[in-house]
């Protein structure tokens, strides 16, 4: 199970990996926020995309440009990025997503000066013919940025190459999917967020044979795995952070079945159409995948994907994370939890503060929640 | 006290429905805020008995292809604000939070959301809407509001996605917004159904325009020894340039009020009695404490002479050719101040303390406007480092009367006002 320690230590800490993939390939780390990066594009280009998430206990030097009430990822980057910490990277992408990253973009332009730097300011709606014709220009240009500041050229060639690669490791992590769905337990909560942390951070064509041979494992180990008797759940909410409650969820007699989060399957349920030019398949799948709430792509489309997740899983109930002062998630749950009662779907809210740590009692209320559903 | 309130407006509503048009025209003088106010929501609240569509707008969105078609716009910000300055919007927050949304939500989303469930509010709460326009260069909170909103009103929802611009206008942006105004003209005639008024907007774009420059020309005068108006009285006369803009009603208000500026400015009349210290302010007003911190600063001699936010409103004149309205308004409503990126903004703050010559800059971090407020600690090093004044960053809220603490930012008002004083001292 050494694989799974590199994957695991890969989810605490990626710096010291990243410094010596750095060193040994001499390739260049590129990293980025938000899952909606066009990180095809950036591997077409020869380089790592490497998704900037980091927990900082107590971000002091980003008080000096973020007010305390933005969210601790992009107060934690921004104090990792300020005190040297991301060294590595040789440049940032920012997908314009939330009015937070949106001017963490300039907070960090501004103070942080890069070799490369890129905004990628896609479309909000994604619901018009021209938005997608927008959204391919974007693409386009970030083709052109990447080309003109890395000086690669990006071949089809190379795209439709990275696309593959991307899909083949969007492919296995569904499978986990269905296989936690499947057999519940089989693979633990931990484990699961890990994979699908490090398929944003290794090598990708390393990944992807670990991931094979982590997917064949758990294949093999499904038909004898025992019956769980826990309660199934589905997680949904904020999750551009990894939040650390995955033990006690299953402490309290749950476990996780399906999830909507950003570090899950809004990260690599869609896969990208292999038969079509490279920048219409990328945007394409943009558009079709799950939707951000930071994105709108109608106006009941998060909760009616949720309910049908929890249906498909036959799951027993929802639990709702969201990281305190993240304002697209908070707008959103009001109205789905209204939808999910209207299904006689039970779903638990557990805010994480700012510190990373879940509010209030959280193993008592898991435990309560357990009970009742 | 709600149901009373709406009934009275209810009853002015019927009152004045069908003298509501001769009355806007009629008045002998020049009408005043509160009665071009008065006539604007009375005329908005019995929409349903004249036949005319309401549409919900956010602030910073196309108004002008609605005036044209004879759409009353509403706005829920302005609501508000109104909410904010009655102190109603603690109770309003509390009422939201009880729906679960969570109070680190911009108040005026959270106020609106609630007001909406009771008819609560100064009004008794807003006319309902027909349709709903929102526009994304103000926020992302706009999106998930009107989201919401359509929802629960069951309405249809336009929005008009203007891409940020953080290093300058991009060509594909420029081909995205243009497409979507020809979406707008299609949404508007099917919630309409009528054909497009070309004629209108054409009319409604020379006027908006004209309203624009109207109320910079306002604003300007406060470069004046001593300042005509004070930030406070902007905040104040903006409601119509945000409400009426594009029609002739607002044109003459503000050429009104130019003429009481200039007239002022040629008597050498100060808005604040010995005005000594000149200040600019960034962000929302703190909409339940305006008189008190006009007060606070006045009794320092020193008047705000110039904000960001009164200006956001004719800070893009400069991209409008009011010959092709509707093709240059896809850039002009692209760029404006809040959807553009923190170093832009930082030189035209640097372009405001020169113009309006001031002593120091108040920085409202404003914890329900992220967007408006993420960026100011840079902006401020920036002004600090170019022209070495002092700022004052206090922490509120624009509408939740909750998150103000009065004795912490008195002092640190007075010391800041000292440190001006004493740099005055030594330059003079
Ligand atoms: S957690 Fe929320 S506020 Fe923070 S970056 Fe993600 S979407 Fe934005
Ligand atoms: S977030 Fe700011 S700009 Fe957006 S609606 Fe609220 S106050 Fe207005």
């Amino acid at each position: 199970m050494q694989k799974t320690d590199l994957i695991n230590a890969l989810a605490e800490d990626p710096h010291s990996y990243l410094k010596e993939i750095k060193q040994k390939n001499a390739a260049k780390v590129i990293g980025f926020v938000c899952s909606y990066a066009p990180e095809e594009m950036i591997l077409a280009a020869g380089a790592l995309p490497v998704r900037l998430l980091t927990a900082t206990e107590n971000p002091h030097r980003a008080d000096l440009h973020f007010q305390s009430y933005g969210c601790s990822l992009a107060r934690s980057i921004l104090d990792a990025a300020l005190a040297g910490r991301l060294d590595y990277l040789d440049g940032v992408v920012f997908p314009h997503t939330c009015d937070t990253i949106q001017r963490l973009s300039d907070i960090w332009r501004i103070n942080l000066p890069q070799t490369f730097f890129a905004d990628v300011v896609l479309p909000v709606k994604l619901t018009s013919p021209a938005a997608r014709q927008y959204l391919l220009d974007v693409l386009q240009k970030f083709r052109g940025d990447l080309e003109a500041k890395l000086g690669a050229a990006i071949s089809d060639a190379a795209l439709q190459d990275a696309i593959r690669l991307y899909n083949a490791i969007r492919r296995n992590l569904n499978r986990i999917n269905e296989l936690r769905r499947a057999h519940p337990g089989l693979i633990s909560a931990k484990d699961y967020s890990d994979w699908v942390t490090a398929a944003m951070r290794m090598d990708r064509a390393a990944y992807l044979s670990l991931l094979e041979a982590f997917v064949a494992d758990r294949e093999q180990a499904a038909p004898g795995h025992p019956a769980s008797r826990a309660k199934k759940l589905v997680l949904a909410g904020g999750g551009c952070t990894t939040p650390d409650i995955y033990g006690a969820i299953e402490e309290a007699g749950g476990v996780v079945v399906d999830d909507d989060l950003c570090m899950g399957t809004r990260y690599y349920e869609a896969l990208a159409d292999e038969s079509l030019a490279p920048l219409p398949a990328l945007a394409d799948r943009l558009i079709t995948r799950p939707v951000c709430p930071a994105k709108h792509a109608g106006l009941t489309r998060r909760a009616d994907d949720l309910i049908a997740r929890v249906r498909r899983a036959g799951a027993d109930g929802v639990i709702f994370i969201l990281l305190k002062f993240c304002d697209p998630h908070a707008f959103d749950y009001p109205y789905m939890k209204e939808m999910l009662d209207r299904e006689n779907i039970p779903s638990l809210l557990v805010e994480m503060e700012s510190d990373g740590q879940a509010g209030g009692q959280l193993q008592t209320r898991l435990e309560t929640y357990m009970e009742i559903i | 006290m709600t149901s009373s309130n709406s009934d009275f407006w209810k009853t002015l509503g019927i009152y004045l429905f069908g003298k509501a048009k001769k009355l806007s025209l009629a008045f002998k003088k020049a009408p005043t805020m509160k009665e071009l106010m008065m006539v604007y929501y009375a005329e908005a609240k019995s929409a349903s008995l004249s036949g005319r569509k309401v549409a919900w707008i956010t602030s910073g969105g196309p108004v002008e292809p609605l005036i044209a078609m004879d759409v009353i716009p509403v706005y829920p910000e302005n609501h508000g604000a109104m909410i904010g300055a009655s102190k109603m919007g603690g109770g309003l927050c509390e009422k939201a939070e009880a729906m679960g949304y969570s109070n680190d939500l911009c108040s005026y989303a959270r106020s609106d959301i609630a007001c909406a469930t009771v008819n609560g509010g100064p009004i008794g709460g807003l006319p309902r809407p027909d349709m709903l326009v929102c526009c994304n260069n103000i926020c992302g909170t706009v999106l998930k509001w009107y989201e919401i909103q359509a929802r629960y009103f069951n309405v249809p929802l336009f929005i008009l996605d203007t891409p940020f611009c953080h290093t300058g206008y991009s060509e594909e942006a420029a081909r995205y917004v243009r497409a979507q105004i020809d979406e707008y003209i299609t949404f508007i005639e099917d919630a309409c159904h009528k054909k497009y008024n070309f004629d209108k907007l054409t009319e409604a774009g020379l006027l908006s325009f004209e309203a624009q420059k109207l109320w910079q020309a306002v604003l300007d005068t406060a470069a004046s020894r001593p300042a005509p108006l004070s930030a406070f009285d902007a905040f104040y006369h903006l409601a119509l340039i945000v409400t009426l803009r594009g029609t002739k009603e607002a044109v003459s208000y503000y050429q009104n009020l130019l003429a009481v500026m200039k007239d002022r400015v040629a008597r050498g009349e100060g808005v604040v009695p010995g005005e000594k210290y000149r200040l600019l302010w960034d962000n929302i007003p703190i909409w339940h404490r305006t008189r008190w911190l006009s007060n606070k600063f006045a009794s320092h001699n020193a008047c705000l002479v110039a904000d960001t936010y009164t200006s956001a409103w004719c800070g893009v004149t400069k991209y409008i050719d009011e010959n092709r309205f509707m093709d240059s308004m896809a850039e002009a409503y692209t760029r404006i101040y809040l959807n553009i990126g923190v170093d832009e903004m930082a030189k035209m703050v640097l372009d405001m303390i020169d113009k309006y010559d001031v002593d120091g800059f108040v920085l409202h971090s404003n914890r329900s406007c992220k967007p408006y407020s993420f960026g100011q600690l840079d902006i401020q090093r920036i002004v600090e480092a170019e022209r070495g004044i002092p700022c004052l960053m206090i922490e509120s809220d624009m509408t939740d009367e909750r998150s103000f603490a009065e004795g912490q930012i008195s002092t640190r008002i007075d010391a800041f006002m000292e440190i001006i004083k004493e740099r005055k001292k030594e330059t003079r």
